[in-house]
């Protein structure tokens, strides 16, 4: 059962360039939006090893997104592609081993997408608030 | 399979007495009547020892990366068509070279049951002498059928059942070290600054391990079954590897280790690459 007052911790791993400035608008416009979400920057998707979300489920994190540039947009050109055949595996993996699909999400945020990012963010802390924390990870004995 | 023995030794001594190859890499018996052994032959004498039977388990090609094994020079090595695939993926990858490598292909019958029974390779994909008669692969219907009976499960029941599997995991690592494909250097997980994986035998590393190393094999993994064997806890390692070879299969129409001239999987992509689940 979830404690009270518990509140949820999602990790967002997003892109430098794109993601992070669709953040940054958002912020600059003063979008609200919730504030359960902690934002990691790298420069690229491309640079996600999937051990890096691996680590955030081991450390507390009851959802992860993984957020970057639209296909196309990335700023050294095919990060995103390569990212993405990695996220079909991982994702599918993760699934199969009992690790429900919705504490592992992915999306694509542009620069100019400060609006889509509050949105995206709003929508998945509400729904992680209602699957409740990620006990069966933090359960486990390290 | 035994019945080739004599074609096996008399092509085995040929190249070692002309000296095309310089090491002879195939298996020998071993102490107990059901094993084999693997057998290292540089004197065109000893390819008496040579075996070929349903016990001949391990994939031999691990021993082409190994540094002394490839000082010697060309290199004869017996594969199944399983073995094959593997070697196949060590040339995509770069580790050895096509020429300095001389396959001795084995059409064969199958080794064990259950890794076996969907196997389209009994004639491997790739050699320069078939030992042996092509044989027909026998692919059944339902292929991944351990895969979708995991799959009718929910999420929770899946998890109780790995972890149940996991938790018998004693990080010994051995298949990692009988994997054809594990043949890093320094691998993630004797990594301990900073310490990616937890070495300890709890349920943290032991989930992780599993993890990385399915993702390290993934699009890589060729189904040789050697890392099944060789866990001594009896994990289903392979199913997971399996479920892995499924979803590149489907999303990305590839097979590791068939064609030694394909880009690698994950070096490459598709800009028509699957997106369906990326908001």
């Amino acid at each position: 059962m979830a404690k009270k007052n518990w509140n949820p911790k999602v990790v967002a791993f997003v892109c430098n360039w794109c993601t992070y400035a669709g953040a940054d608008l958002a912020g600059t416009s003063r979008l609200k939006y919730d504030a359960n979400i902690r934002v990691l920057r790298v420069p690229c998707t491309g640079r996600i090893d999937t051990l890096f979300i691996v680590k955030a489920f081991e450390q507390g994190a009851d959802c992860v997104l993984v957020s970057g540039c639209h296909p196309g947009d990335c700023h050294y050109d095919a990060g995103n592609y390569h990212a993405r055949r990695r996220w079909t595996m991982f994702r599918e993996l993760m699934s199969f081993l009992g690790v429900d699909d919705r504490r592992l999400q992915f999306s694509y945020v542009s620069a100019a997408e400060g609006v889509k990012w509050a949105q995206l963010v709003n929508g998945l802390v509400e729904e992680v608030r209602d699957k409740g924390p990620f006990e069966e990870y933090q359960r486990l004995t390290r | 399979m035994e019945e080739h023995t004599n074609e096996l030794h008399a092509k085995a001594r040929e190249l070692l007495e002309s000296g095309e190859v310089k090491l002879f890499i195939g298996w020998a018996k071993s102490s107990t009547p059901e094993r084999t052994r693997p057998a290292f032959i540089t004197n065109p004498i000893d390819v008496g020892k040579l075996v070929w039977n349903g016990d001949c388990r391990n994939n031999l090609s691990i021993y082409l990366v190994r540094k002394e094994i490839r000082a010697l020079g060309k290199t004869a090595i017996m594969a199944k068509g399983c073995d094959v695939r593997a070697i196949i993926g060590l040339i995509q990858e770069s580790q050895i070279k096509r020429e300095d490598v001389y396959i001795f292909g084995l059409g064969c019958d199958g080794i064990d049951e259950t890794i076996c029974s969907n196997c389209d390779v009994r004639t491997p994909p790739l050699y320069d002498v078939l030992i042996g008669e092509e044989k027909e692969p026998t692919v059944n219907a339902d292929a991944y059928k351990d895969v979708a009976e995991m799959e009718k499960k929910d999420f929770s029941e899946r998890w109780n059942f790995w972890q149940e599997e996991f938790d018998r995991c004693i990080k010994c690592y051995a298949c990692r070290n009988a994997c054809p494909l594990c043949y890093c250097n320094v691998c993630i997980v004797d990594k301990n600054q900073p310490q990616w994986i937890s070495s300890s035998q709890h349920g943290q590393g032991n989930l992780s391990w599993n993890i990385v190393r399915a993702m390290h094999l993934g699009g890589r993994c060729v189904g040789c079954g050697a890392c099944e064997r060789a866990c001594p806890m009896n994990i289903k390692i392979g199913l997971i590897n399996q479920k892995l070879a499924k979803v590149v299969k489907d999303a990305f129409d590839y097979r590791a280790g068939m064609d030694p001239d394909a880009p690698m999987l994950v070096a490459s992509y598709n800009v028509d690459d699957d997106e369906g689940f990326i908001q």
